[in-house]
């Protein structure tokens, strides 16, 4: 498994890595009283939550590929929710569109049982910097 | 009628007060969690506080807030200005929301999350916020976003 500590927030919440696939981490998460908004449902905050994680896990894979010690700041995100997330297990994964020296932009999604029909998408750029 | 859990097992006719119905919102679920709680509200915004715990931090080296307890609580606070402008409860769904993190929140301060609706139409509220940490002019983020009417209308 990649060098992929999750911070505080995610063991609090629920969110662990579930696998690799081909060197990126897919993160679930799953369901109950701490992520539910309204009743039977995903609380938007907790599936952003889950999609942050997956999309820094995947710039810390890549950065460990390189070889770079890099420090993240986010600037922002964008977050679209398609489907309402039900009463069971959910994954995420983040995709390294672009990290360049200063700026990544990194794009996750989240899905439920059906791979091809995520429930939301997620548009992260963060700053980074020379870690020490 | 028990106790209601959510805002859904309220009567239709019941006027919307984010300051009583904060209450459900923030015992239970995710909020519950999160440890949110009503600050303050006028005619279309709504505050929310969220206080800084060990379990929502970011990064563990510096004790930062992630930033899904911050989209959590603007979320809420925004979501909650929609009804409070509407005056009523109207289910709806987040569709989108965006944001800008000016900097990182200070590790040990409650952050305080200002949703305000700015424009309602039958089908789509949009929204917009700021979260700080204590001084309004220098928050930790600008938020914007839309929410969609699931079941009715807005107006």
């Amino acid at each position: 498994m990649i060098g992929t500590d999750l911070p505080p927030y995610a063991d609090g919440i629920g969110i662990a890595i579930d696998h690799d696939e081909d060197g990126l981490p897919v993160l679930f998460m799953d369901f109950g009283e701490r992520v539910m908004g309204r009743p039977g449902f995903l609380h938007g905050g907790a599936i952003s939550g889950l999609m942050e994680m997956a999309a820094i896990a995947a710039l810390r894979a890549e950065l460990d590929r390189r070889g770079e010690a890099m420090k993240l700041k986010p600037v922002n995100v964008q977050v679209e929710f398609m489907r309402g997330g039900t009463e069971q297990r959910t994954y995420a994964s983040g995709t390294v569109t672009r990290a360049g020296r200063r700026v990544a932009l990194v794009n996750a999604e989240a899905w439920q049982e059906d791979r091809t029909k995520p429930i939301a998408l997620a548009q992260m750029k963060l700053l980074l910097s020379p870690a020490g | 009628m028990s106790e209601p859990k959510s805002l859904h097992d309220l009567p239709a006719d019941f006027v919307f007060d984010p300051s009583k119905a904060a209450r459900l919102m923030t015992r239970h679920g995710h909020g519950g969690w999160l440890g949110l709680t009503y600050h303050a509200h006028g005619t279309d915004w709504v505050e929310l506080a969220l206080p800084w715990r060990e379990e929502l931090v970011g990064v563990a080296e510096t004790g930062v807030l992630a930033s899904g307890p911050i989209i959590s609580l603007m979320d809420n606070a925004t979501s909650m200005s929609v009804w409070t402008l509407c005056r009523r409860f109207v289910p709806h769904a987040t569709l989108d929301l965006r944001v800008d993190y000016m900097r990182a929140a200070v590790p040990g301060r409650t952050v305080i999350g200002h949703g305000e609706c700015y424009k309602l139409t039958r089908t789509i509220s949009f929204i917009r916020g700021i979260a700080h940490d204590g001084d309004p002019d220098d928050p930790i983020a600008h938020v914007t976003g839309t929410f969609m009417a699931t079941h009715g209308t807005y107006l």
